[in-house]
């Protein structure tokens, strides 16, 4: 699992990148009211906005770790958003891209450097 | 509430002691002396209050207005009958002299006039939702426009021609530099032909978006155009007249996704332009994309139902530069306005009214049929506002006007293919008396 100094994470399975928040950023957020998903089969660029994940405090736009095509979204956070909250590293998962260039995905944290920046 | 309080003379002594200056002056020495003014004012004395009054009213006595005249102007500011409660409720200090108290601990009654003008609003409308008022129509319009660009991710909007040409006039200012295209659609008739929307739309356009009744009071095909542009995947913004939603079909059963309109004609005087209030009212799943703040109903600790402010996260405070919209107030003096009119008028009260205008209106334009010289360069449906074309017009207006008579607007203002062309309004308040007098005056005008 690699990681991203706007606090998501990222892993790789078969050409294929989860991403979702850190356990860190979903408690700076609080209670998450709303996930704003992006459509299956758009494509996306690493490091530029895919969505936006809203709490109760704030609304913060969410960055893709890696460039692709979104392939999957996960639509349970549209019943329940407080997914991100009680389990961000799994069943609050947020997208699966399609990755481009799987390089891209090299250049992201490892877990201590990811740590270093919370501290 | 308490009332202004003067500081007395000790206690300004004892602020400018706590803070060590010896007077106001001190307050100013910063200021370099050559930069300021040296001397008094060249203004006349100060005056008493009873002659202040008297000067004031001759000034204002000077002024033409709808009290000392009879308007038949529109084109999106009406004349129509204010019932007098209306100022008795809206004047009162608790609601006149409060600036934005929001904290639900001692505003639950502010916050309560809001949340039923939402309700209103989504009535009117046939919406889901509605925010807590804008600062006018056009405004409103223009808001409408980046909650579509923002949901569908795309830049193109186009804008029917029959929409107020200030409306779109505002609605460039306030979109272009979000990086927003706006496409016009031209007109023949009085109103836009569907196939016109069709040819222009693609897979680039965010929303299509149109005025019901139109700018020239005419009644577009609301249910046609949605359609082209949903089929389309864009939004379809209806920008509306709310006197005119007590007869016509309301927008949300036309398939429209967002509504923008003024609410000047619910009540609120005309006082040369202002200040309106704008509504903006939308489908639920744009809750996330409604610009400006929402009242919502809410229980608190012991179960008692209460209003508060909600959905705030995206507004401008916390979103910063990120925020889509940085409307960070609204109108709510003049949103209470509205609601005790709506709330006096009922459901009834409000049809009753469109009904008077549509058929003074339509009496109206039989009338001026019959005056040699006079015609209608549009034909198909109207509300209560029609475009008639009378020779010479800029000057018969401007007789008319010496006669005590606001005839018309003339449209070559916006539209240079529409000389001698003038938009005349009639709502409930004009008499047939009135009307009779303005077809006698003009065809003497024109004929005499």
């Amino acid at each position: 699992m690699k990681f991203t100094k706007e606090h998501e994470w990222a892993k790789l399975e078969g050409g294929i990148v989860t991403v979702g928040i850190t356990d860190y950023a979903a408690h700076q957020l609080g209670d998450v009211v709303f996930v704003e998903l992006p459509a299956v089969g758009s494509k996306v660029t690493m490091g530029a906005t895919f969505g936006t994940i809203e709490s109760v405090k704030t609304v913060s736009d969410m960055y893709a770790p890696v460039g692709g095509e979104v392939v999957g979204v996960n639509e349970d956070l549209e019943s329940n958003p407080a997914l991100v909250n009680e389990s961000p590293l799994d069943a609050g998962w947020i997208v699966k891209i399609k990755v481009a260039d799987a390089k891209e995905f090299d250049q992201l944290l490892s877990e201590d450097d990811y740590k270093k920046i919370c501290e | 509430m308490a009332n202004y309080i003067p500081t007395t003379p000790d206690e300004l002594q004892e602020m400018l002691g706590a803070i060590g200056v010896r007077n106001i002056e001190d307050l100013f020495a910063e200021i370099p002396p050559e930069l300021r003014l040296q001397g008094e004012l060249n203004i006349p004395q100060g005056m008493s209050e009873p002659e202040m009054i008297r000067k004031v009213t001759r000034l204002a006595q000077a002024n033409e207005t709808v009290d000392n005249n009879c308007c038949f102007l529109g084109g999106g500011a009406y004349d129509h009958i204010i019932p007098s409660v209306i100022d008795h409720l809206l004047l009162r200090g608790d609601f006149f002299t409060a600036y934005t108290p929001y904290q639900p601990e001692v505003s639950q009654g502010t916050l309560q006039c809001i949340y039923e003008f939402q309700s209103l609003i989504c009535g009117l409308t046939g919406m889901d939702q509605a925010n807590a008022s804008m600062y006018d129509g056009s405004t409103a319009a223009a808001e409408a426009i980046n909650m579509a660009t923002a949901q569908t991710r795309r830049n193109r909007v186009l804008l029917l021609q029959t929409v107020n040409p200030d409306y779109r006039r505002v609605i460039g200012a306030l979109t272009t530099p979000l990086g927003t295209e706006t496409v016009n659609v031209p007109f023949e008739d009085g109103a836009i032909d569907p196939a016109k929307v069709q040819e222009l739309i693609n897979d680039q356009v965010a929303a299509v978006v149109m005025q019901y009744p139109n700018f020239f009071g005419c009644i577009e095909d609301i249910e046609r155009i949605s359609e082209i542009a949903h089929n389309a995947g864009a939004l379809a913004i209806v920008v509306v007249n709310p006197i005119a939603l007590g007869l016509l079909e309301t927008p949300g059963k036309l398939s429209a996704d967002i509504v923008a309109g003024e609410g000047q004609p619910l009540g609120i005087p005309l006082s040369y332009g202002g200040p309106y209030v704008g509504f903006l009212a939308a489908k639920k799943a744009l809750l996330r994309r409604m610009p400006g703040r929402i009242v919502g109903r809410t229980l608190d600790v012991d179960g008692k139902a209460g209003f508060v402010l909600t959905l705030q996260a995206r507004e401008q405070h916390i979103r910063r530069e990120k925020a889509s919209s940085n409307i960070c107030s609204n109108q709510a003096l003049m949103a209470l306005n509205a609601t005790i009119y709506m709330s006096l008028m009922g459901r009834d009260g409000l049809k009753e009214v469109a009904l008077q205008c549509f058929q003074k209106a339509h009496y109206f334009k039989r009338e001026l049929a019959k005056i040699e010289g006079v015609s209608f360069p549009f034909t198909g449906s109207f509300f209560h506002e029609l475009v008639v074309k009378i020779p010479n017009a800029r000057k018969v207006i401007g007789k008319m006007a010496k006669q005590g008579i606001f005839a018309g607007i003339p449209l070559d203002n916006w539209f240079t293919n529409l000389k001698d062309c003038v938009l005349i309004a009639v709502t409930e308040k004009r008499s047939k008396d009135e009307m009779d007098h303005y077809c006698n005056l003009l065809g003497g005008l024109i004929n005499g």
